[in-house]
């Protein structure tokens, strides 16, 4: 198999699982109790706290909470700050291309009287600085933007964003501060993330991003924000998330984060070779493709192309049939019938959006599965051009209008 | 989601994939918005049976197959007999379709639709039970989201 999906998720590194197994067998009792091995247990998550801490720049290991996954984390997050907040403001600014599940608790939030301005993005999926200055109001709570997109790869400015919402937090004062929430799920262990430096109030991440375990997941929150129980219950992750601890999932997040963001300079390095060889290669193969996201300002492991006149799911399909995993933004891949909205917000006509394809590399992805893809790739572009009846007609008279009801 | 084997058959190798020269219909259905395209050609003799049907479909899995099994349900039979070929009855030869794709057939029964009427304007004729077809089916979509990124 080769694996080119790990925006998706990604395999669990043999460390992280040997950590794993034995926080679920030797060493399985609860934290909560009082005995040696509790101890134990006990001491792995505070570990684990710490090791998050580190690799993202906090302060304190008690400005990480552990979660059950990232969408957790952000819905979490948002409601609790909206809620929090809700007596001096009631504005959220965020970005068209945010992940639906920042998207959605979101227009939740509408629902409960919140006003939600969506800021719109350029071709490239990315935001500028002075958007978010420009949308500012005197009842606005919260900025929620991305540090990376998840589907075409683009990194939006969360420097200047931060620095610029530090400003005005300083004129502001801190009863009327705005916070920083940065869903930073795609980027941790792949591009440098330091919550100071880039001025980030809350943020969730994810292990099975970065080779831990699915169901586990954290949210940084900057000392002095309030947040209100998640679950109510034994008291857990300092009274706010009830429920004995995934002592297991969250011994190899922490491992998992450190390991990431200890190899990142090399896993970098790697990865922008293999895509800038992946980009050019495949452009250069297959007329009538081109690339979505940013050409520089993408993440190191993110490639995404629409090849013209053809649909995402039965690119999939063939590559399946030769044992290539990678994903699509066209809707029948989705669940959906909608092609991926961050195509669509990036002006993407609907016939494009749905022919692209999503390759992410993970850890052990080599030059030789990309040669792999790049062997069998052209041949499924060109069997599924003789089925389309858009390239027929591009054949027969040079554009697709008239099909397209143009 | 999981096709039938079936299904996958007819995306790995569509049957009367192609066109028709001088076909006595043609029908475009379908739009980019919703991600599928089907095309489809019919050569009908004097006594109005389908001697051959071609089709080029842009679309997912499920679209391509339904495309390329109709073809299959329609060649020999009279118009009136293509007339009776259904949604129902493409997703049933399919052995199934995931729910999300159920849309798909019915790009097929509106196709094979659009084609015959075309036939019949050419040929000046009615053919019983058959409508004009609509630009769209985009009313036939339930949209409903889903994300498996985080």
């Amino acid at each position: 198999m080769i694996y080119l999906d790990n925006a998706a998720t990604t395999r669990v590194r043999p460390e992280v699982l040997e950590i794993m197994t034995e926080y679920l067998s030797d060493n399985f009792a609860n934290p909560s109790s009082i005995y040696a091995p509790a101890r134990g247990a006990k001491g792995a998550i505070d570990t684990a706290r710490e090791q998050v801490q580190k690799a993202i720049g906090a302060d304190r290991p008690a400005e990480i909470f552990f979660t059950g996954s990232g969408s957790e984390s952000i819905n979490w997050a948002l409601k609790s700050v909206a809620t929090q907040n809700a007596h001096r403001g009631k504005h959220i600014i965020t970005t068209a291309v945010e992940h639906p599940a920042v998207l959605v608790t979101l227009q939740h939030l509408e629902k409960e009287g919140f006003e939600v301005t969506i800021l719109p993005v350029d071709e490239f999926a990315q935001i500028s600085v002075d958007q978010v200055k420009n949308a500012i109001r005197p009842d606005t709570i919260i900025v929620a933007v991305m540090f990376a997109n998840n589907e075409v790869g683009t990194m939006m400015p969360i420097s200047e964003i931060g620095t610029h919402l530090k400003q005005i937090n300083d004129e502001r004062g801190k009863d009327n501060k705005i916070y920083f929430f940065c869903d930073a799920i795609q980027a941790v262990g792949r591009v440098p993330v330091d919550v100071n430096a880039l001025n980030i109030d809350l943020m969730p991440i994810s292990a099975h991003k970065m080779y831990g375990p699915k169901g586990v997941g954290a949210l940084y929150v900057r000392r002095g924000i309030k947040m209100q129980p998640l679950i109510h219950g034994g008291g857990q992750e300092r009274g706010r998330r009830g429920g004995t601890e995934n002592v297991a999932g969250i011994a190899a997040m922490g491992l998992a984060v450190e390991l990431a963001v200890a190899e990142m300079d090399d896993t970098t390095k790697k990865h922008r070779e293999l895509q800038k060889y992946l980009i050019e290669n495949t452009l250069k193969a297959i007329p009538h493709s081109r690339l979505n996201g940013h050409p520089e300002h993408r993440l190191p492991n993110s490639v995404n192309i629409t090849f013209e006149f053809i649909e995402g799911e039965g690119m999939l399909l063939l590559l399946d049939s030769k044992g290539i995993c990678a994903s699509s933004g066209s809707a029948c891949t989705s669940g959906s019938l909608d092609p991926s909205h961050v195509l669509m917000a990036m002006g993407m006509p609907h016939e494009l959006a749905h022919g692209s394809l999503r390759l992410t590399f993970g850890r052990d992805t080599e030059k030789a599965d990309l040669d792999k893809f790049l062997e069998v790739f052209p041949t499924i572009v060109e069997r599924l051009r003789q089925i389309s009846p858009l390239w027929e007609e591009f054949q027969r008279v040079g554009n697709i209008d008239a099909l397209l009801g143009k | 989601m999981n096709y039938t084997e079936k299904v996958m058959d007819h995306f790995m190798n569509p049957r009367n994939l192609g066109e028709i020269e001088n076909p006595s219909g043609v029908g475009v259905v379908g739009n980019a918005k919703c991600g599928d395209i089907m095309k489809i050609y019919l050569d009908i003799d004097d006594n109005q049976v389908i001697r051959d049907v071609k089709f080029r479909t842009f679309g997912c899995g499920a679209a391509v197959a339904t495309s390329s099994i109709s073809t299959e349900m329609i060649i020999g039979k009279t118009v009136q007999e293509a007339m009776e070929v259904t949604n129902t009855h493409v997703t049933e030869a399919l052995g199934g379709l995931p729910p999300v794709k159920v849309h798909c057939s019915l790009l097929a029964e509106d196709a094979i639709r659009a084609a015959l009427w075309d036939y019949a304007e050419k040929k000046g004729i009615v053919i019983e039970g058959l409508e004009k077809p609509c630009d769209d089916h985009d009313h036939h979509h339930d949209h409903d989201h889903d994300d498996d990124d985080h």
